[in-house]
């Protein structure tokens, strides 16, 4: 006789970002703030509200469309619209997920190819030191986006600083490191 | 040798849906002293209360047990069925196999179990059940309205018009409340004082009103029709005999840089003061906080300038004691302060302004006499934004309702900066905008289509100021969240509508119910809104929820007849299930040993001593004794006694003890 | 006494003057910070956009590493890395499912004991109580606290001074002789990890603090973040750009600004190392 919302199933995407994330969509009623204070809200082809809304409506083609978003990418998880939401909804948490559901769907939008290529980069260049090599990081970036003459400038800047170690530091433990990545990543395969 | 009859309910299919009826009446037929058991679709029902009457009389049972819904739903209905077979009422039992049961448990042979022994328990009980007659107390036909803002003044003239007496007591120096701080009202655009005044003097002048200003309740006892409250007039400092309401004082107090709290903090007041021009009564009263006299011993010159020498010094609180029959409470809402919100500035910005700030902003006996000026500079703005849900429907800031009024006001806000401004840009932000009353709709389509005011779907996210103005960050949800800033010379913001400060206390001094968010509770949410789960208290206005002037005053009348009608006996039954203390023959007289524990555990103060005398006059024994105008059955005192002396009539130890044994299957 | 320590990549390569001015100040109050051994990257944005394990079980490490060494406090300069590290904790607490699958994969025992603090709560705790009579040079200028993002916020998560308008390190900075300024841009985002792949965004959003602490008075930038630094002080030429002027308002770290309060030495405090000339 009464509905038993503990067993109310949200189907989709939506569904999927309950699952892994507690967000529950539903609980947004599209009142705007979170786009409001978005810093990046203007750079994005959907601000955080008009995301949760697409998710809302079950419709797989918005779901699709969420999926190759550039926002997903460019969001800065700086936590702002989490802050100031009215209904708390962890939407940095639900960003997080839908840039891996992204990454394993293969929908990676194509303006956000040096985004993703820095945080590859970033991540390749730990994954074989145990710590930031920011030579390797750079020259690797590069490769992956052919940005060769970028911020070419900066880097004899950095050196004279002092900024730039031309030789890495190794973590002594360098294969615990990489079998992190292999445990956690390598499952992707990205 | 008992004569039970047992009359199981389907209650339609709320009870027959989980639970075998047929089966559970047909096993009580077979117990000892049940003489007619059946079962039927709607007991409640006029054919369903005669197969009781008929069953009564026909068969001559002494005690009938209905297993149906809950006492709460129908207990009168089948105990008044009962009396007017014939039948004492109290000879009625109620088994719930609905809340208890039918609706709790799912369908099954275990649930049908449970409803066999909830009958059959009550057909143990009943077996010990006495004969019992209601008490009749006197009702005390005075009414107490706690309140003097539209709903506290509306509910004391629709009571005084009865021919009854009404107190009616405000906490502040006049009455009015938030009416007469507005400048107009929605929707016709009506002044608010000239609505309001007329009404405040018709309550001063009326000859069965008494009004206290600037006081309190300060306690009460008793219970409905007999209540005694203590009244504390706070002590004005003044003999208002004397006073003349000339206003010299007020003119002539050095000490003039208090925040006007009429003006919502935005003008300023001296420490002998009137709140407003219109007030009522027109009389002042010293502010002992900020009054240079009080603080520092110095000046007195209201004294001086005095011309009929009212004022008193020295002049102490009074208690006022009153006996009272019902009781109003009409004490209002508040709203939240800009301080609140840590994204809008935390309060800082002298021109992030509340909606009430607003009012008296645009009121003509205002601050600015009615200019829409900032109160930073006095400037007139050029772009208002007004904000709505601040607070409202936020369940992170911990206020998840909607404050009813704000979307109508806003409105009318922006209408009225629109008319007295004629090129200025006004903008709301908002999320919904809720028009449900008459004429609602038309007046803010009036605000859009004819006055210009540009609407924008979406919440701010945050404000800050820059070079003085205010740099308002919001985005328009319908245009794909697009960000919007605007620098707005003053912000409105609509902050949500809370309880007072104080009705937490007020309420557990009334022993009234309260909610999460310190609104008092009504007796039901549907069908009793103006009544509380406290016999004779009744609700008129926003201190139940936030709510408009209409609605506040349809309230005050509804709950005027609720007095009016209790005032309409001249006596009130009370139910008989109260405490007695056994009596015995000499030379035992009664088993209480008078320890009187029961007198310092009963929470209504109804047990006393009563003193046991021979002939001569001497005491032989002290014992306790229930007042049974006071007692309200809640059993504390049976629970403390500790020679089993005291009971309470309709759930003796008997009673309740055959119950646990039915259960126990040891009967 | 002895803190621990977990300096962060930036630490010690692009921000390197932000590790000297915190051992300067460590041991102008005989503090020793032990960095914690073996350390790694605590994955910083990188992990938690591609991988949420990942980015769980790199932090998990360098927890599971400082309890091995018996340090009950770290301390993390490094915003960031305080973010993910508090996070993890948290995360980990909450959930025993996940603790057991991240801790499985770092192969590394986790009890979650350690207290994470950052720059602000350290020297809350060490310095600045046992900072009086030790200010000889008064840093006598209008200051800007920039708090950036990962300090405050999540509230819920970090519990450290308030989302809006925060104070700690406007406290802090009072405390040095400074006059930290109200303004209106202290946790809105400098552009973070975009620093690198989209620079003009970094331009447009760390213009905007700039330009807002500049109109207000402000006479240098506090930072208590390498990222926050970087993008003010490194990136200066990409907000020139976009404000359409050029702008010379100096960014300090706030240990820095304490370093100079101190007395000590400005080689020490790593000052030369900037971008923008810092002439205060």
């Amino acid at each position: 006789m009464s509905s038993d919302p503990h067993h109310l199933t949200i189907s989709g995407l939506g569904g999927e970002v309950l699952e892994h994330t507690e967000v529950k969509v539903s609980h947004c009623y599209q009142c705007g703030k979170c786009s409001a204070g978005c810093p990046l809200s203007e750079e994005m082809d959907y601000p955080p509200s008009v995301i949760m809304r697409m998710l809302q409506t079950g419709n797989p083609e918005l779901e699709d469309r969420v999926l190759r978003s550039f926002s997903i990418w460019v969001c800065l998880t700086c936590e702002m619209c989490f802050a100031r939401c009215p209904m708390s909804i962890d939407i940095p948490k639900m960003m997080d997920f839908l840039r891996e559901k992204s990454l394993k769907e293969k929908k990676v939008n194509r303006k956000a190819k040096e985004i993703i290529a820095f945080h590859k980069s970033f991540l390749d260049s730990i994954r074989y030191t145990g710590r930031l090599y920011e030579i390797g990081l750079f020259a690797d970036y590069k490769v992956r986006t052919l940005k060769i003459l970028d911020d070419m400038v900066l880097a004899p800047k950095m050196l004279k600083r002092g900024k730039l170690n031309i030789i890495p530091e190794l973590v002594k433990d360098r294969s615990g490191v990489a079998s992190i990545f292999r445990k956690t990543v390598k499952k992707n395969k990205n | 040798m008992s004569k039970i009859g047992v009359f199981v309910c389907h209650c339609g299919e709320n009870i027959s849906a989980t639970v075998d009826c047929a089966k559970v009446a047909e096993t009580a037929s077979k117990y000892d002293g049940v003489t007619f058991s059946v079962d039927y679709k709607y007991m409640c029902s006029d054919p369903g209360q005669t197969i009781i009457k008929n069953a009564i009389k026909e068969k001559g049972l002494t005690g009938v047990v209905v297993a149906s819904c809950s006492p709460r739903m129908h207990e009168p209905t089948f105990r008044k069925a009962c009396a007017e077979a014939g039948l004492n009422p109290y000879m009625c039992e109620m088994a719930n196999l609905r809340e208890h049961c039918s609706w709790v448990h799912e369908k099954g042979e275990a649930t049908t179990e449970k409803a066999i022994d909830l009958v059959r328990i009550l057909v143990e009980k009943i077996k010990y059940n006495q004969s019992l007659n209601a008490i009749k107390v006197p009702v005390t036909k005075t009414a107490l309205v706690i309140g003097g803002g539209i709903a506290g003044i509306q509910a004391s003239l629709d009571i005084a018009n009865t021919g009854h007496k009404v107190i009616l007591i405000e906490k502040d120096p006049s009455i009015g409340g938030h009416m007469s701080q507005l400048s107009e009202t929605f929707p016709t655009l009506d002044c608010s004082q000239c609505i309001l005044t007329p009404r405040m003097v018709e309550v001063a002048q009326h000859p069965n009103i008494t009004l206290y200003t600037y006081a309190e309740l300060e306690s009460l006892e008793g219970f409905v029709g007999n209540f005694k409250v203590k009244i504390r007039r706070k002590s004005k400092s003044l003999d208002e005999k004397l006073c003349t309401g000339c206003g010299t004082c007020t003119i002539k107090c050095p000490a003039k840089k208090i925040p006007s709290e009429f003006n919502e903090g935005l003008g300023m007041r001296t420490a002998i003061y009137v709140p407003f021009p219109q007030a009522v009564p027109n009389k002042p009263v010293i502010d002992r906080l900020n009054c240079t006299y009080y603080t520092k011993g110095k000046c007195k010159v209201c004294e001086k300038v005095c011309p009929t020498q009212a004022i008193r010094f020295d002049q102490e609180d009074q208690i006022v004691e009153a006996e009272i029959g019902a009781i109003v409470l009409a004490t209002g809402f508040t709203v939240k302060q800009p301080d609140f919100f840590p994204e809008y500035g935390y309060g800082k910005y002298p021109d992030v302004i509340t909606g009430l700030q607003f009012e008296r902003l645009a009121s003509a006996s205002g601050p600015t006499l009615g200019e829409i000026r900032r109160p930073s500079d006095g400037k007139i703005p050029e772009k208002i934004v007004f904000v709505s849900c601040a607070g409202s429907r936020d369940q992170a800031k911990g206020i998840p309702y909607c404050s009813k009024i704000c979307c109508m006001y806003i409105a009318k806000h922006a209408m009225l900066y629109q008319h007295k401004v004629h090129d200025g840009k006004s903008y709301v932000f908002y999320m919904d905008i809720r028009a449900g009353g008459k004429m609602y709709e038309e007046f803010v389509r009036r605000a859009i289509e004819d006055d210009g005011v540009n609407y924008i779907r979406g919440r701010i996210s945050r404000i800050y100021e820059k070079n003085g103005k205010l740099i308002v960050c919001g985005a328009d949800t319908l245009l794909n969240a697009m960000p919007v800033e605007i620098d707005a010379d003053l912000v409105v913001l609509a902050t949500a509508g809370v309880a007072n400060a104080d009705a937490e206390k007020l309420a557990q001094k009334l022993h009234v119910s309260y909610d999460t968010y310190h609104f008092f509770a009504e007796a039901h949410p549907k069908l009793k809104p103006v009544e509380t789960n406290t016999a004779g208290i009744f609700l008129a206005g926003a201190c139940q929820s936030p709510r408009d002037i209409p609605e506040s005053v349809s309230m005050a009348s509804g709950a005027a007849v609720k007095v009016a009608g209790l005032f309409s006996q001249d006596e009130l039954t009370r139910e008989p299930l109260i405490a007695v203390v056994n009596r015995q023959a000499a030379p035992v007289y009664s088993s209480c040993v008078g320890c009187f524990l029961c007198v310092s555990a009963c929470p209504y103060q109804a047990i006393e001593k009563e003193e046991i005398k021979n002939r001569a006059g001497e005491v032989i024994k002290s014992v306790a004794k229930v007042n049974p105008g006071l007692c309200q059955g809640c059993g504390t005192c049976v629970a403390f006694c500790r020679t089993k002396s005291i009971d309470i009539q309709g759930y003796t130890h008997e009673q309740v003890y055959s119950e646990v044994m039915a259960l126990l299957n040891e009967y | 006494m002895t803190l621990g320590f977990y300096p962060g990549c930036s630490l010690k390569g692009s921000s390197r003057e932000y590790a000297e001015s915190v051992l300067s100040v460590a041991k102008a109050f005989d503090i020793n910070l032990e960095e914690i051994s073996d350390w790694n990257c605590c994955g910083a944005t990188a992990a938690h956009n591609m991988n949420k394990e990942l980015s769980l079980a790199l932090p998990a490490r360098i927890l599971s590493l400082a309890e091995k060494q018996g340090l009950k406090e770290i301390v993390v300069p490094c915003a960031a890395c305080y973010s993910r590290l508090t996070v993890t904790k948290y995360e980990l607490a909450k959930d025993p499912e996940l603790r057991k699958q991240v801790t499985t994969a770092n192969d590394l025992e986790y009890n979650g004991t350690v207290e994470v603090l950052n720059i602000i709560q350290m020297l809350d705790k060490y310095v600045t109580p046992n900072l009086e009579g030790r200010v000889v040079k008064p840093f006598d200028h209008k200051v800007a606290c920039y708090y950036g993002c990962l300090l405050v916020r999540p509230h819920e998560i970090l519990k450290f001074d308030r989302e809006e308008d925060p104070q700690s390190m406007d406290e802090l900075m009072l405390k040095t002789g400074a006059t930290p300024i109200d303004w209106a841009f202290k946790t809105e985002c400098c552009g973070a990890g975009l620093s690198v792949s989209r620079t003009s965004s970094v331009g447009r959003l760390s213009g905007k603090i700039i330009r807002d602490a500049v109109d207000r008075g402000a006479e240098a930038m506090i930072v208590a973040c390498p990222m926050c630094h970087s993008n003010l002080d490194m990136r200066r030429g990409a907000i020139n750009s976009f404000l359409g002027e050029k702008i010379d308002i100096p960014v300090l770290y706030a240990t820095q600004v304490l370093g100079l309060a101190l007395g000590l030495d400005r080689k020490a405090l790593g000052l030369q190392r900037h971008f923008v000339t810092v002439t205060v």
